[in-house]
C-alpha cells in the first residue's frame, strides 16, 4: 500500500506546531496503525529525521495509551477499535491521511502526538473509589448483586481512559469518562454509600480542570473504543441532582457548582 | 551469595499465620517515619502502594506510563484462581496448592506456593469490596470457570477485562492514598539504576521522560514491582514498553537472578504475519473451555477447514490427553503446537498455526452463549485478522507470554540485597518452571495486598537507617554512572535502529533459547548475543536530544539491557541440564515426548551472581525440599 501522510509536529509545548507530509510506499494492510508508523518511524530515523512521537503500550486495546485524530475521527473512526487494532485494511491504497493529537484545552500537547492527560487522574483522585482498606472485606458472595446489573456496572467500568470522549467532543468535555466511573460504582451496593459525596468530588474536580461542558452532541459515544453509552452521562446527572436532595444524610460533600 | 529463604517452621497450612502472629510490628507512630520507594503501578505495586500508604507508610510509586492506570496487568484477560469451592466440586486451598506446584513441574517453593493459595480467597473479598464487576449468576451470587491445568472452576472473571477490572480496582486505591497525600505519585519516570548504601537499598535514580533529566530519590526500603523480562524476544504478549531494567540494575548492584529460563509460551496467540510485526496479540486461554484444538491430518492439508471432514481431522490434545484434553497446562499446549508445525501439520498461509475450533461448542451451547462468553476475544481476532471465528476456526500459535524466573527473593519477598523487595511477576517465587493460568493476578494481587505489607515491618523495625540524603556518595556514583551510559548511548550515533538490533536479538532467543533448547544451539546463542551487543554499542543511532521526550533513547536503554539479559537466559537454560515445565531440553525428554525432570541433580533454584562486566557469572544453588508433597513426572493424559 502507498499512503500520504500529513502528521501535526510540535517539538515541545512552546512550539507552535505544523503539518509535515510524509509519503508511505511499503504499508501493508495487515499491519496496524502504529505499525504503519513504526515503518514511517524507521524511515525517518534511517534519514537521519527524528522519528514521530506517539504513545502507546498494551497494543491490545486496553491500556487506553494510544489515541490520535485520525481524518478528524478519534481513533480512526472505526467501531469500538483503538488505533492500536486500528487495521490499515480500513484505509484505501492511494489514501490522503492527516493524523492530529487529541484536541483539548485540558489535554496540553507535549509532542508531537504526545498530550497530557493527567486531568483524567485528578479526577479519580478526588473520589474515583470506594473507600475500603485492604482487610476489610467481608466474603465476597455475601453481598448478592444481580447479573443484569453486573453486567450494567461492567459496561460502564470497561472504560480505558484514553481520552477519545474528550477530544470527539466539540466542548472538550469530560462527561463520557467522568460518568462512566460514576455510573459503575452508583450501580453497586458496595459503591452507594459513598456515591454523593463521590459524584460531588469529581464534578468538583471536573471543573476545575479546562474541560468543557456537557450539551449532548454524543460524538463522544461513537468515539469511544469500548462502545460506553451516554446513559452513564444520564445516570450521573441523576445522581448529582439527588446528591443536593434536601435532607440527605451526607458527610464531607459541599456544593461545589 | 547467602540464600536463606527464611522459611518459618510448623506444619505447612500454618506457617504464614505462624509468621504473621509473631512478626515485628511498626506502631502506627514510627510507620509514618518511614519513607518506601515502590516502581511500577501494575496490579503488584498499586495494590502494596495503597495498602502500605493505608497503614501509614509514606509511600513514592514509580511508572514509566503517563498514568499509573496503564501497567500491563491490565492486559490479563481471563481471570484470577481462589480457592472459595463456590462450585462445590472439591476445591480446596491444598487442591490449589498441588495444582500450582505439580503444574510448575516441582520447580517452586511448598511454603510459598501454599500460602499463595491460601491467601486466594481474600484477594475476591477485597477485589469485590472496591466494587470490581466479576461474573455473577441470575441470582447474584459470583460466577466461577475453570481454566487450564485444572479440573476445578475456581476462577472468578470479568468478561474478556479481568485483569484491566483488578488493576482498575488497585488504582482507585491508590489513587484514594495520593488524594490522601500519602503516595506521592511519579508517572513518566524510567528507572536507571538502584542505590545502594552501606550494603541496604536506599533509593533509585530515575530518568524523567519528559524533561530527560536523572533525579534521584531516597527511601528506607526499595520495591520493585516492575514485571516480566518476555520482551527479551522482540515480539511477544507483553506491552511495548515492558523492560526488564529494573530487575536487571538491580541484578548488576548484588540482587541474586533466579532461573532466568523458565519462559512462559502461551499456546492461544494469534499468529505473525509480517517483520513490521510489532507484538502478538493473546487470545484468553479461557478459549480452549469450549473450542476444540486441532490440525488436518494430512500434511500441507490447505482446503478451507469446514470442508475437512470428522475423520480426517487430528484433534491431538484430545487424543493424547485424554483427562485434560484442551485444558492441558501451556507448556504443554505450546510444545504439542510447535511439534505438529515442525512436522509440517500446521495451518495458514506460513504453516505456523493449528485451529481453535468453536463449530461444535457452537452447536453445542448456542450461538449466544459464545458471544456472551468470548464475543469480545472473537471480536479482536476479526480486527486483527478480518476472519470470522465464528463462521471459520480461529488459528492461533505460541507466543512469549510469561517469565517465571526474576530476582530471588525469600519468604518475606525481599532480594540478596537487604532493603530490596521484589513483587510480582518480577520475581520468581512461585510458579517454579511454569505458571497456570489464572494465577498470576492472584500472584501479583497477594504479594500486594496480603504480603509485603506484613513483611516489610519486620525488615524496617529491625534495622537503624543512618540519615542518608541524595547527595550521599552512592547517589552520586549511581547518578555518574547513569548519565556517562546516557551519554555513551547518544554519542554511538551510527547506522541501524534500536528495533533492528531488538528484533535480531529476539530472533536469536525464539530460535534457539524459546520453546525447545539443546547444548549446541544454547551456546551458539551465547555467542551471537555477545556480538550483537558488541555492535549494538558501535552502531545504534539513536536521533534527538536525551534532555527531551526522546521514545529511541527509552528503547535503546532497555534493550541494552536485554542484550546482557539474553546471554544469562541462555547460560541458565544451558547450565540446567534437564527439562522442566517451561524449560525444554531437547536432551531430555520422555519417550512421549514431555519433559523429563532430572531431581537427582537439579532440584533446586538457581541463582546468578553478578561479578562484573566481560566477567562470567557464578551460579548458586538453592535446594528444593519436598516436605509435603511428592514430585511425580507430571501426568495430564
Amino acid at each position: 500500500m502507498k499512503l500520504t501522510l500529513h502528521i501535526w509536529r510540535q517539538k515541545n509545548p512552546q512550539d507552535k506546531g505544523r503539518f509535515v507530509t510524509y509519503h508511505l510506499d511499503d504499508a501493508d494492510e495487515d499491519m496496524s496503525f502504529l505499525e504503519m508508523l513504526d515503518v514511517l518511524n524507521q524511515h525517518l530515523i534511517e534519514k537521519g529525521e527524528e522519528p514521530v512521537a506517539f504513545e502507546n503500550d498494551c497494543r491490545e486495546g486496553i491500556c487506553g495509551m494510544c489515541g490520535m485524530m485520525i481524518n478528524g475521527l478519534a481513533h480512526g473512526g472505526m467501531k469500538g477499535t483503538t488505533t492500536c487494532q486500528l487495521p490499515l485494511r480500513h484505509f484505501k491504497d492511494g489514501a490522503d491521511i492527516t493524523i492530529e493529537p487529541w484536541r483539548s484545552r485540558a489535554f496540553p500537547v507535549m509532542k508531537d502526538l504526545i498530550v497530557d492527560r493527567s486531568a483524567f487522574d485528578r479526577i479519580i483522585q478526588a473520589g474515583g473509589y470506594i473507600s475500603v482498606n485492604t482487610g476489610n472485606a467481608p466474603d465476597a458472595n455475601t453481598v448478592l448483586i444481580s447479573r443484569d446489573t453486573a453486567e450494567l456496572a461492567m459496561d460502564y467500568a470497561e472504560c480505558i481512559g484514553c481520552g477519545a470522549c474528550v477530544a470527539a467532543c466539540p466542548n472538550g468535555a469530560s462527561m463520557l469518562f467522568m460518568s462512566a466511573k460514576i455510573a459503575h460504582f452508583s450501580l453497586l451496593p458496595q459503591g452507594q454509600v459513598e456515591a454523593d459525596k463521590r459524584v460531588k468530588a469529581m464534578v468538583g474536580q471536573m471543573q476545575k480542570e479546562a474541560f468543557g461542558a456537557c450539551t449532548n452532541y454524543t460524538e463522544c459515544e461513537v468515539a469511544c473504543p469500548k462502545e460506553i453509552s451516554i446513559s452513564a452521562i444520564a445516570r450521573m446527572n441523576h445522581d448529582y441532582l439527588k446528591a443536593f436532595w434536601p435532607g440527605r444524610a451526607v458527610g464531607g460533600g459541599k456544593h461545589v457548582a | 551469595m547467602k540464600l536463606d529463604a527464611h522459611i518459618p517452621s510448623g506444619p505447612l497450612e500454618q506457617k504464614w499465620t505462624n509468621y504473621v502472629e509473631h512478626v515485628k510490628l511498626l506502631s502506627p507512630a514510627n510507620k509514618r517515619k518511614h519513607t518506601v520507594i515502590i516502581v511500577g503501578t501494575g496490579l503488584a505495586g498499586a495494590s502494596a502502594a495503597a495498602t502500605m500508604a493505608e497503614l501509614g507508610y509514606n509511600i513514592k510509586a514509580f511508572c514509566y506510563q503517563d498514568s499509573a492506570r496503564r501497567a500491563h496487568s491490565i492486559a490479563a484477560q481471563g481471570g484470577i484462581n481462589a480457592t472459595k469451592n463456590y462450585q462445590y466440586d472439591g476445591d480446596s486451598v491444598w487442591r490449589l496448592f498441588y495444582d500450582t506446584i505439580k503444574g510448575g513441574d516441582f520447580r517452586g517453593r511448598e511454603a510459598n506456593t501454599y500460602r499463595l493459595a491460601e491467601l486466594s480467597s481474600n484477594i475476591i473479598d477485597q477485589c469485590v469490596a472496591q466494587g470490581v464487576p466479576f461474573a455473577r449468576e441470575y441470582s447474584g451470587y459470583l460466577r466461577n470457570r475453570s481454566f487450564g491445568g485444572a479440573l476445578v472452576s475456581r476462577t472468578f472473571y470479568a468478561r474478556g477485562a479481568t485483569g484491566q477490572q483488578l488493576l482498575l480496582g488497585a488504582y482507585s486505591a491508590l489513587s484514594r492514598q495520593v488524594a490522601a497525600g500519602k503516595v506521592e505519585l511519579h508517572p513518566r519516570t524510567d528507572l536507571q539504576d538502584l542505590v545502594v548504601v552501606d550494603g541496604k537499598a536506599r533509593g533509585i535514580i530515575v530518568r524523567n521522560m519528559v524533561t530527560g533529566r536523572l533525579e534521584s530519590y531516597v527511601a528506607d526500603a526499595v520495591i520493585l514491582a516492575t514485571g516480566g523480562y518476555v520482551n527479551v524476544y522482540y515480539l511477544s504478549t507483553n506491552a511495548m514498553g515492558s523492560n526488564a531494567t529494573a530487575i536487571w540494575r538491580a541484578y548488576r548492584r548484588g540482587a541474586g537472578f533466579a532461573n532466568p529460563c523458565y519462559m512462559q509460551i502461551h499456546p492461544t496467540c494469534i499468529p505473525h504475519t509480517g517483520d513490521y510485526q510489532s507484538k502478538l496479540t493473546l487470545m484468553s486461554e479461557s478459549l480452549r473451555n469450549d473450542g476444540r484444538i486441532w490440525v488436518p491430518r494430512k500434511k500441507g492439508d490447505t482446503r478451507d477447514p469446514n470442508s475437512i471432514p470428522e475423520s480426517e481431522r487430528y484433534y491431538y490434545l484430545e487424543e493424547k490427553y485424554p483427562a485434560y484434553g484442551n485444558m492441558v497446562p501451556r507448556d504443554v499446549a505450546s510444545r504439542n503446537a510447535k511439534y505438529l508445525c515442525d512436522q509440517g501439520y500446521g495451518v495458514g498461509p506460513t504453516g505456523r498455526g493449528v485451529y481453535l475450533d468453536f463449530r461444535d461448542a457452537i452447536k453445542r451451547l448456542g450461538m449466544d452463549a459464545i458471544v456472551e462468553r468470548y464475543g469480545n476475544l472473537f471480536d479482536m481476532y476479526e480486527r486483527i485478522t478480518g476472519e470470522n471465528a465464528y463462521e471459520t476456526p480461529m488459528r492461533i500459535y505460541p507466543a512469549p507470554h510469561y517469565s517465571m524466573g526474576g530476582l530471588w527473593v525469600d519468604y518475606e519477598l525481599m532480594s540478596t540485597i537487604p532493603g530490596l523487595f521484589v513483587l510480582g511477576e518480577a520475581n520468581f517465587s512461585d510458579h517454579g518452571a511454569n505458571r497456570l493460568g489464572a494465577s498470576a493476578m492472584m500472584q501479583g494481587l497477594a504479594d500486594g495486598y496480603f504480603i509485603i505489607p506484613n513483611t516489610i515491618g519486620q525488615y524496617l523495625a529491625g534495622i537503624t537507617q543512618g540519615d542518608v540524603t541524595t547527595d550521599n556518595d552512592a547517589f552520586r556514583e549511581a547518578q555518574d554512572t547513569v548519565q556517562k551510559r546516557m551519554d555513551r548511548l547518544i554519542s554511538v550515533n551510527g547506522t541501524k535502529t534500536v528495533d533492528t538490533f531488538h528484533r535480531e536479538l529476539g530472533h536469536i532467543m525464539w530460535d534457539d533459547v524459546g520453546m525447545s533448547r539443546n547444548e549446541t544451539g544454547l551456546k551458539d546463542a551465547i555467542k551471537r548475543i555477545q556480538e550483537l551487543r558488541a555492535e549494538f554499542w558501535e552502531n545504534v543511532r539513536i536521533p534527538g536530544d536525551q534532555h527531551d521526550i526522546n521514545q529511541e533513547l527509552e528503547k535503546a536503554a532497555r534493550v541494552a539491557d536485554f542484550l546482557e539479559l539474553g546471554e544469562l537466559i541462555a547460560r541458565d537454560a544451558l547450565a540446567r541440564d534437564e527439562s522442566a515445565g517451561g524449560h525444554f531440553r531437547e536432551e531430555h525428554q520422555t519417550e512421549g515426548g514431555e519433559a523429563l525432570r532430572d531431581d537427582e541433580h537439579f532440584q533446586h533454584v538457581a541463582v546468578w551472581e553478578y561479578t562484573g562486566e566481560g566477567s562470567e557469572p557464578v551460579r548458586h544453588i538453592e535446594p528444593l525440599e519436598f516436605e509435603w508433597v511428592t514430585p511425580t513426572q507430571r501426568s495430564y493424559k
